[in-house]
């Protein structure tokens, strides 16, 4: 096992560079576009919010997998060249983007609606009031599961294995086919993923637990 | 750029339903197989049993942080160099359900978990068996408070059994890429009508879970 690890060292050190790669620059934009739909979701304007709805519904309910094909395959004949690694990443913003809405508007939601009614009644503007006083409380209720959404989105980006994008997974299925050492290649593979996903995931337990207990504390 | 009327013609149409029926197959037995698997390893990791819980704990976190696509690509072409050999359709079946069962089976015990301790309590003070007040009182509680998460976990399994076309399981996806593949011009139609198939299948699962939860919660 060490030695495929030694022999192959670069491909993986690649590998996981391009799935963290990915994986960070869809977490930056899928956070401004979810955050984005989210406000939509719970706009006072009913157009607004069936726009949001719509969007949200959309890429929840197809496969990751349609929707980056579609940007490798599709995208490319419309004279708009797009790597692999690109196809990926837009495939992944656009997908997670609809999961970190779904979780900002129910961390929006959570928050007292009095805390929008008091803050309105202060004269502050319906943009103020979510600016300064909503969206600064529905973080930290929003935080862990945001925290679960990256470690989907490490796991998913591996998708990025079909469209050629030099993720692990990708590296992983050339090592495996050349040097035929299946199964201790993906051992070293799924352990490459575990020191990204794992520490998040106990992280964000921890979070999670933390947080509500001194919630609950407060509230008694 | 589309010859929908080519792209559409009944061979095609056919073809992506027959794709439709092995994807909504394999998804079924998966979500049988791992509703089954989840529950009893839930159970067994909030139970706390000295050294057991540990070890289904251990595996479920393992598990359940690995990319589904190296699990089924582990299946299908890790284990025959271990002896075991399984076609696409058994080996889909086996990866989504050791995946899946996983993350069912933590959806399972935050349920649990998240129903007031005082019920278990209250119960076993009226002279109920750990059994009893398990199965009567606890677990239809947190059987409602999971509902949302359970669904949301079915929705993503019919999801992720596109990945099988990887392995040439003649799923759905598997056969649009076959089709776009004969002709160009059907690929934005094909497109058109994987999304819409899948958004079917996978939007009537959240119709049913928002029926469950009002229901259940009135």
């Amino acid at each position: 096992m060490w030695t495929i690890f030694t022999n192959n060292f670069g491909m993986f050190m690649e590998g996981l560079g391009y799935t963290l790669g990915a994986s960070l620059l869809s977490l930056f934009f899928s956070l401004i576009i979810g955050t984005i739909f989210a406000l939509l979701q719970i706009n006072p304007s009913r157009t607004a919010r069936i726009f949001g709805r719509i969007y949200v519904e959309f890429f929840r309910n197809v496969p990751l997998l349609v929707i980056t094909m579609f940007f490798y395959v599709v995208i490319p004949r419309l004279g708009i060249p797009l790597s692999g690694f690109a196809a990926g990443s837009i495939g992944l913003t656009l997908y997670t983007s609809a999961f970190i809405a779904e979780t900002v508007r129910a961390g929006i939601q959570s928050v007292d609606p009095g805390q929008m009614e008091a803050a309105r009644s202060n004269g502050m503007t319906y943009v103020q009031a979510m600016r300064y006083i909503i969206l600064p409380q529905a973080i930290k209720i929003t935080v862990p599961p945001l925290g679960n959404q990256f470690i989907n989105l490490v796991k998913n980006s591996s998708v990025l294995a079909f469209v050629a994008g030099f993720d692990l997974m990708y590296q992983g299925n050339l090592i495996a086919s050349t040097t035929f050492e299946t199964t201790t290649t993906y051992a070293i593979v799924g352990i490459l993923y575990l020191i990204i996903t794992l520490p998040m995931s106990y992280g964000m337990t921890y979070l999670d637990h933390r947080w509500s207990g001194r919630n609950t504390r407060e509230e008694a | 750029m589309g010859d929908f009327a080519g792209a559409y013609q009944w061979v095609n149409i056919r073809y992506l339903l027959q794709g439709l029926w092995v994807t909504v197959a394999l998804s079924a037995v998966s979500i049988v197989f791992s509703f089954i698997i989840g529950s009893v390893l839930g159970l067994l990791r909030y139970m706390k049993i000295p050294f057991l819980s540990k070890i289904v704990g251990f595996v479920i976190d393992i598990i359940r942080n690995l990319p589904l696509l190296l699990i089924l690509f582990f299946t299908y072409f890790g284990l025959p160099s271990l002896g075991i050999r399984l076609d696409a359709l058994p080996a889909a079946m086996v990866a989504m359900t050791v995946f899946e069962s996983m993350m069912l089976a933590e959806i399972i015990r935050g349920g649990i978990q998240a129903v007031d301790p005082g019920q278990m309590e209250a119960a076993r003070s009226n002279g109920l068996s750990y059994g009893q007040a398990m199965f009567h009182i606890i677990l239809p509680q947190a059987f409602k408070k999971m509902i949302p998460a359970i669904v949301s976990q079915l929705i993503s399994l019919v999801k992720d059994t596109s990945l099988a076309t990887i392995i040439v399981l003649p799923e759905l996806m598997y056969h649009g890429q076959v089709i776009y593949g004969q002709n160009t011009n059907y690929m934005v139609p094909i497109f058109i009508a994987l999304t819409v198939l899948y958004f079917i299948v996978c939007f009537s699962l959240s119709l049913i879970s928002r029926y469950l939860d009002r229901r259940l919660a009135a």
